[in-house]
């Protein structure tokens, strides 16, 4: 493959959605139907329908406080929606914590990044971990067998997760010394060590440089390729955005105004007007 | 890289298990050699039960990050469960020892359930509620174990609220309301501290080092990102609180034995916040400071006995001062300095 970012075409489904090609055959792995939520009498979103297939890369853009980290917040329970549905894997999600939902398979980073910044890198992992190695408090304890076994597997697993990112020398160090850029790779491994189905990325390459975001891109690819699950992500670098992203909704003011391809979006004049402004007559 | 971090956490616990004994050696080949004052004596229980409670204490400050103003109320449940206990199997197991043992489960299982009834509401919530709940908490045993009467006859054990009676034929009284528990056969040894105190450490430190003990620190530095890599928040908080609960049940347990009689108002507000202050002088999450603090801090007092005049006024500067030494920033940069050259000239 000469372009690592070479995408495929995008279909529409029985809904007004469209999906990548190569995802026809199967169910969409994120399906939200109406979707809203009402603090008081602000809707900071409304009606949001959105699919997204199983090997999607998909891109959620829009202006500051168009409601787009609220979205992540929704679909990972942090706030519980007021209307609509969310369909995960075809199952529903109502009533689910935010705990259970990445249990469920929808794993996430934050904008403001949270790490358990006085622990090392590698035990940000292993908490990653959490519910992939398991063995029971007592064993933890009396550090029976099965302790030594787990313990093992999740350090290799977790050595195995950081060299993503090169970054398997770092394992020693505190999280909270890390650089910026760093901090915000080790949260997408921490997320992705939590073995989701669907990873949500709230401004990956926020802070870092030209060469950093070109480097994430083609990560980011590189793990949608070898873990096959979907992305969705937030950015504001619209290079990052056009480049990798297959589906791309734009929100503004809590409903979208747009839906489609790279392509698409570039040349629509909602979206245009959304970020820039109306063009004054005359 | 890796290799030296991991070897460096478990190397600083190693050598904190390798102190306690040291520590242990030295004092019990000193009293053996009568080497200690007959007070210095006295207070080797006491002291070996208030590190346990330190060490308790600063699993949920330092490791769960929660606070917590009632740490007395559990030492307190643990040494009124355990006396019992202890009372009444007097004549099943005659060994002192095996029955100090016996107790001090039962102590911290009381304990161990009391932790769950106050923390399954609280923990739920966010924010400084377990604060103020412990704090209620240990005053309200305070006044359960006051009005609290526990006797023993040939048809067992008899317990009663504000009635000294107790309809016992014969038999005698164990929990005497507000004078506590007296005349208790003093079970409680140095060498049975010691061993509570190594077995806190083990459970301590290998908690900490596990999966559960990852998932509980997690919690203490964010709890949103925990949750979202799908940690059971109320879980791990109640399993670090419960287990500190049930520590300083056994702490209790440790002490009520080594004393001639002890009473609720033993166990108040003060030695909560005493037993708070060990765990910030020696600093949150690190075990062996909680150790130093409460054994210097104990024993401090007994020395300070010939000014008796002068006593508190001296314990509250040194207090004051080792708050400033470990905590001021200034004081830290002074002393990192004279350890950095000291490191450079080490070098060459």
């Amino acid at each position: 493959m000469s372009n690592p970012f070479q995408k495929t075409k995008m279909v529409p489904v029985p809904s007004h959605s469209i999906i990548p090609e190569r995802d026809l055959g199967k169910a969409p792995i994120l399906e939200c139907q109406h979707l809203g939520i009402e603090f008081g009498g602000l809707k900071a979103v409304n009606d949001l329908n959105l699919t997204i297939g199983r090997t999607e890369i998909a891109g959620l853009i829009g202006p500051n406080g168009a409601g787009k980290t609220t979205v992540f917040n929704l679909l990972t329970k942090v706030y519980h929606p007021t209307h609509g549905t969310i369909l995960l894997d075809g199952k529903d999600t109502s009533g689910k914590t935010t705990e259970q939902i990445n249990k469920m398979g929808i794993a996430r980073t934050f904008q403001n990044i949270r790490l358990f910044s006085n622990l090392s890198v590698e035990d940000n992992v292993k908490i990653g971990l959490h519910n992939q190695e398991v063995y029971s408090t007592l064993s933890g304890i009396l550090r029976l067998p099965s302790y030594w076994k787990k313990e093992k597997e999740a350090h290799e697993r977790a050595l195995e997760l950081l060299s993503i990112f090169d970054m398997q020398d770092m394992a020693g160090m505190k999280a909270g010394s890390l650089p910026y850029g760093a901090q915000r790779r080790l949260e997408i491994v921490r997320a992705l060590a939590t073995n989701p189905k669907l990873l949500l990325l709230d401004e990956p390459a926020a802070g870092m440089n030209p060469s950093e975001t070109a480097e994430l891109m083609e990560n980011i690819v590189k793990i949608r390729d070898t873990f096959q699950i979907a992305v969705l992500l937030i950015e504001h670098d619209m290079n990052l955005v056009m480049n990798i992203c297959e589906g791309i909704c734009v929100l503004n003011f809590g409903e979208v105004i747009a839906k489609g391809t790279a392509e698409e979006i570039q040349g629509n004049p909602v979206v245009i007007e959304a970020y820039l402004g109306k063009k004054k007559e005359g | 890289m890796k290799k030296m971090f991991s070897n460096k956490k478990t190397l600083t616990n190693y050598i904190t298990y390798a102190g306690v004994i040291l520590l242990f050696v030295i004092l019990q080949s000193m009293s053996a050699a009568g080497g200690l004052s007959s007070a210095l004596k006295g207070q080797l229980v006491p002291v070996c039960a208030y590190v346990v409670m330190a060490l308790s204490l600063n699993l949920t400050v330092g490791v769960l990050g929660e606070l917590s103003l009632g740490h007395a109320g559990f030492m307190s449940v643990g040494a009124f469960a355990g006396a019992v206990a202890a009372a009444a199997l007097k004549d099943v197991i005659p060994a002192g020892g095996l029955r100090l043992l016996v107790a001090m489960i039962v102590g911290a299982l009381f304990a161990a359930i009391a932790g769950v009834i106050v923390g399954v509401p609280v923990l739920r919530l966010r924010g400084d509620y377990l604060a103020i709940v412990t704090l209620a908490f240990g005053e309200i045993i305070k006044s359960i174990v006051t009005n609290l009467y526990v006797g023993m006859d040939a048809n067992g054990l008899h317990a009663s609220f504000l009635n000294p009676t107790l309809h016992m034929e014969g038999g005698k009284i164990i929990i005497n309301g507000p004078m506590g528990v007296s005349g208790i056969a003093k079970i409680s040894s140095f060498l049975a501290g010691f061993l509570l105190i190594m077995v806190t450490l083990v459970i301590i430190f290998n908690l900490v080092n596990s999966r559960s003990g990852r998932a509980i620190m997690a919690l203490r530095d964010n709890r949103i990102a925990a949750e979202s890599v799908g940690i059971n928040v109320t879980k791990y908080k109640l399993m670090a609180f419960v287990i500190s609960a049930a520590l300083a049940g056994a702490a209790g347990t440790l002490f009520a034995m080594g004393q001639n009689t002890v009473s609720a108002s033993k166990f108040d507000f003060n030695t909560s916040i005493l037993v708070l202050v060990f765990v910030v002088l020696g600093g949150l999450g690190r075990m062996w400071g909680s150790i130093i603090a409460a054994a210097a801090l104990t024993v401090l007092p007994e020395l300070l006995r010939e000014f008796s005049e002068y006593r508190m006024l001296i314990y509250a500067i040194v207090l004051i001062l080792v708050m400033l030494a470990t905590n001021n920033p200034t004081f830290k940069n002074f002393f990192s300095k004279i350890f950095k050259r000291k490191g450079v000239k080490n070098h060459e």
